[in-house]
């Protein structure tokens, strides 16, 4: 795979407080066109705030943001990026599907104008990418979770993007929808696009990832292959920071409550 | 019916009623999707400040209360967007702080709150030619882009974040929305009235959810059902000599109420059979034939409501959280 001189992403030294808690510290990350980057951590590492930040949709503190070369102020080509929210976080139970996808094409339409033959032949393409064409005219409500968010993903490549960010594609689909999605995003990955994906738990994209950048209290602690497993990665970290700050760091996941699936535990979509 | 249209004040309610009912759901459809169905609440009450300030100041109440009412509303939007506005006890205080200061207003012209009654429930006699004409104008000015940027506003109103990310201006369109509704809630003060509006805005468009699928289908239904329940409402307080706002608002709630039982009917016609396929990677171990405890129930009976999935080569049923099979005799657990 060629990577172009120019990454299609780049994060320089990005720092982002909310409410006055440092959420992220001097993070520095590219994307480069036709690579697959996984943004992994625990809960509350910061991913999801890291990603906001990188499409402009939470302020910088400090540090500087690059969507295709142009800084993220004066960035206005805004149908190249193709943003995939978060399924729990939005309202969109009695669209219909087509509704949907069609507000993927507004980045490209004037106000006060009909959509164009092109705007449907777009949103009726990116329907098939997901293998969701015959369900068109359905209403939302009436998909299941693994297919509500195939829909959210023709939606973002409705604009025909070039660079997709997808936030937690895989929460609360199960193994069988995981694994359309992961067959999803090769065929977008086979067409050259870059891909961000935040994960809680790698499971069947594993295969699609070139890259894993791993987040931990708002710090980038690997970035690189995908470590095989949790072991590696805290091996990695304890030769870096030594064993005291890494049982601090673990101790979240420690505790009486209901097991959660840490980022690196690749079996555990297997399991549930 | 023939009778009513003959009185000129009946001619300008029922034409005011009719505005009220096409404009007040359209702009609901957003608010609803925002979830902000309380808002046009809030902007009546706004609105009542305004109302107060023009019996003071002796002019005509629709001009001062829209002039108002937007300037509230897109108070309470940019303190929204500045994050300042996180909790709602500042628009509490906002809104309250209009209804009071209406109400204290209306005090010092000397009419007292009776003056203020026909702008919070209505009132068919006091619609006059120039109201009438100032409604026209900004029943225009409301529904061209209504229905002119309704990809826009559903796409914001639905998913702001990813509307920013296509680069469209959400903090404009977002402004454009409760300047629309400020505008609708002053212009509906002469029919639906302050009070009640902002069911006018939120109910038709509960009703036509439950009718008809998808988002632009309901918002036309929704305008439908708001024009059939404000002409109604106003003609039918005019035989009743009552209040229209609160007929208007009855008809309204009885649409809705006869629309639940309909979607139900729907949801169950429109229900597609879910096909469960097996995880393939255990397909090598059999499945355990499990039965199910006593089960006098037979799934597939008219009554029977567990709904049915396709599960490879047969049909469950769906109790109670797990799968019943038919097998011979009993039925075994899927």
């Amino acid at each position: 795979m060629e990577l172009t001189s120019d990454p299609v992403l780049r994060a320089d030294d990005v720092s982002v407080e909310l409410g006055g808690l440092p959420i992220l510290r001097g993070i520095s990350l590219t994307v480069h066109s036709g690579e697959t980057v996984a943004l992994l951590g625990g809960n509350g590492s910061g991913k999801s705030t890291l990603v906001r930040t990188l499409l402009g949709l939470t302020p910088l503190r400090r540090g500087s943001i690059k969507l295709f070369g142009t800084d993220l102020a004066d960035f206005k080509r805004w149908s190249r990026v193709g943003y995939v929210p978060q399924r729990s976080t939005i309202n969109l139970t009695r669209a219909k599907v087509s509704e949907i996808v069609g507000s993927g094409r507004l980045g490209h339409r004037p106000p006060f104008l009909p959509p164009t033959r092109d705007d449907r032949q777009a949103a009726k393409e990116a329907l098939e990418v997901v293998g969701l064409a015959d369900r068109a005219s359905a209403e939302m409500q009436h998909l299941s979770g693994g297919q509500q968010q195939r829909v959210l993903i023709a939606r973002a490549l409705a604009t025909r993007p070039d660079l997709l960010v997808l936030d937690e594609p895989t929460a609360g689909v199960d193994l069988e929808h995981q694994q359309i999605l992961a067959d999803v995003l090769a065929e977008l990955l086979r067409r050259g696009m870059a891909i961000l994906v935040v994960l809680h738990e790698i499971g069947p994209l594993a295969p699609l990832v070139d890259r894993a950048i791993v987040l931990r209290e708002g710090r980038v602690v690997h970035d690189g292959k995908l470590p095989r497993s949790a072991a590696e990665l805290h091996d990695h970290h304890r030769t870096e920071h030594g064993g005291h700050e890494h049982e601090t760091l673990d101790e979240p996941q420690r505790g009486s409550g209901p097991h959660v699936a840490g980022p690196l535990d690749l079996r555990s979509g297997a399991e549930s | 019916m023939i009778g009513i249209l003959s009185y000129p004040f009946m001619q300008r309610a029922l034409l005011a009623a009719l505005l009220t009912g096409l404009l007040a759901p359209a702009i609901g459809g957003y608010i609803v999707q925002r979830r902000l169905s309380l808002l046009g609440d809030g902007l009546g009450h706004v609105a009542i400040a305004g109302v107060g300030l023009a019996l003071l100041t002796r002019q005509a109440p629709v001009p001062v209360a829209v002039v108002v009412c937007v300037a509230g509303a897109v108070l309470v939007e940019v303190l929204r967007q500045r994050g300042k506005a996180t909790g709602d006890v500042g628009l509490a205080i906002l809104f309250y702080g209009g209804l009071a200061a209406g109400v204290l207003m209306s005090a010092f012209a000397g009419g007292g709150t009776g003056a203020l009654s026909q702008y919070l429930f209505g009132s068919l006699t006091s619609v006059t030619s120039g109201d009438l004409v100032l409604i026209g104008i900004l029943a225009v000015v409301v529904l061209v882009p209504t229905i002119g940027l309704a990809p826009q506003l559903f796409a914001v109103s639905a998913d702001e974040d990813f509307a920013r990310v296509l680069g469209l201006p959400t903090r404009f369109y977002n402004i454009v929305v409760v300047v629309l509704a400020a505008i609708t809630v002053t212009l509906s003060m002469r029919t639906v009235g302050l009070l009640l509006v902002s069911a006018l805005m939120v109910v038709p468009v509960a009703a036509a959810q439950n009718l008809v699928p998808g988002f632009y289908a309901a918002l036309g239904t929704a305008m439908g059902i708001g024009v059939l329940v404000s002409v109604g409402g106003a003609a039918g307080s005019f035989y009743l000599d009552a209040a229209p706002g609160a007929l208007i608002v009855v008809f309204a709630i009885a649409v809705f109420a006869i629309s639940w039982p309909i979607s139900t009917l729907l949801a169950r016609r429109r229900t597609t059979p879910v096909i469960i396929t097996e995880p393939g990677d255990h397909a090598d171990i059999p499945t355990p034939h499990v039965l199910t405890g006593t089960h006098p129930h037979h799934h597939g009976d008219p009554d029977c409501d567990h709904q049915a999935v396709i599960h490879q080569d047969h049909v469950d049923y769906v109790h109670d959280g797990h799968r019943h099979a038919v097998h011979r005799d009993h039925y075994d657990e899927h």
